[in-house]
């Protein structure tokens, strides 16, 4: 008899546990979606408008990379913590604090600069999701894209941290950019770039 | 009398459309596709990328830009050439700066940043495809 509970109770609880541990992550993929994102119109008049406009929208090779690809990490426990963070949008969406073109405008410096800080902290690990300096094949890029990512890929190559990161020189790549940002780029501790030594041997 | 008249009429508006054919209508941009196809049949020209710039053809031409724009933008707000034109990256990314003319208000007042009337670049600069001009061209350049 108490064996016959024991084990019921033992079935019923790895079922409730399929159930809810799936459910939980069900829901949480649910808003890892671009409709998701652009269920809001602060989202889909703003940034989802200007996403379209550029190579991560429409390019030569078919590839699409939409809101969650670079906003929201793809490990677990970086995902979970993102998410948890983002409980603060979901505050400010309460507040209306971006509700209005106008005000989606005098708010864009403070978070496009947050976002870059993200990305900067993580060595932009939401780009390298794709785009890797090992993989790179300087050849087949223009020229200029060659010159400025020759130093990190061969520190790669070498074994050694690239010294820069994808969002020290991308940014505004796939939203517009805020006015002022160069100066405030400039002046923060964590975002500031130091420029390479001039090499002006040529 | 009527009758010239009638005949007259008739003359004259077969000669307009006969000259009018025959004067040739300049060949379009869009080549012999029809109008109501769109963009369907007409060849994509990928922008030229020219190392070293073009040369400009006279003084004081806007010289003409030896690359793509596609993914650069310029509103009130921004403008992304100036990530490598603006007098503080110019050197750094290797670029030619903006000229001096570009700071001058209308007034001739030097201004510290880049005069609204010189703000929007592709005004006067044209990144330019490979395509051979429509009609003949004795066009020399001048030094």
């Amino acid at each position: 008899m108490l064996k016959k509970i024991f084990s019921g109770t033992i079935i019923i609880g790895i079922l409730l546990g399929i159930a809810l541990w799936g459910g939980f992550n069900w829901t949480l993929e649910l808003t890892n979606t671009e409709k998701f994102c652009i269920s809001c119109h602060e989202m889909e008049d703003n940034v989802y408008q200007e996403l379209q406009e550029t190579v991560h929208w429409s390019n030569r090779t078919g590839v699409r990379a939409t809101c969650p690809d670079c906003h929201v990490p793809k490990e677990w426990i970086h995902k979970i913590v993102r998410k948890i963070r983002a409980s603060n949008e979901l505050f400010h969406k309460l507040m209306g604090t971006i509700d209005t073109p106008e005000k989606f405008e005098n708010y864009r410096l403070t978070m496009a600069m947050s976002e870059w800080k993200r990305m900067k902290s993580t060595n932009s690990r939401e780009c390298r999701n794709c785009h890797n300096f090992g993989s790179m094949n300087l050849e087949k890029q223009e020229e200029r894209s060659a010159e400025r990512h020759d130093p990190h890929v061969f520190e790669v190559l070498d074994g050694k941290e690239p010294s820069k990161t994808c969002i020290d020189c991308h940014k505004g790549i796939a939203h517009h950019l805020p006015e002022g940002w160069e100066e405030a780029v400039k002046n923060d501790p964590m975002l500031k770039v130091e420029d390479e030594p001039a090499e002006e041997q040529k | 009398m009527k009758k010239m008249i009638q005949v007259l009429t008739v003359g004259m508006f077969v000669s307009i459309f006969s000259v009018a054919a025959s004067a040739g209508i300049q060949p379009s941009l869009r080549g012999d596709n029809p109008l109501d196809k769109g963009e369907q049949g007409i060849a994509v020209k990928k922008p030229l990328t020219v190392k070293g710039g073009i040369e400009r053809s006279f003084k004081k031409q806007p010289p003409m830009i030896p690359h793509g724009i596609e993914k650069d933008r310029i509103t009130l707000k921004g403008n992304t050439c100036m990530k490598c034109h603006s007098a503080e990256n110019a050197k750094k990314e290797k670029a030619p700066e903006i000229g001096e003319s570009h700071y001058l208000d209308r007034d001739g007042n030097k201004l510290a940043k880049p005069s609204s009337r010189r703000w929007f670049c592709n005004q006067c600069h044209a990144p330019q495809v490979d395509a051979q001009p429509l009609v003949e061209l004795d066009y020399q350049p001048q030094k």
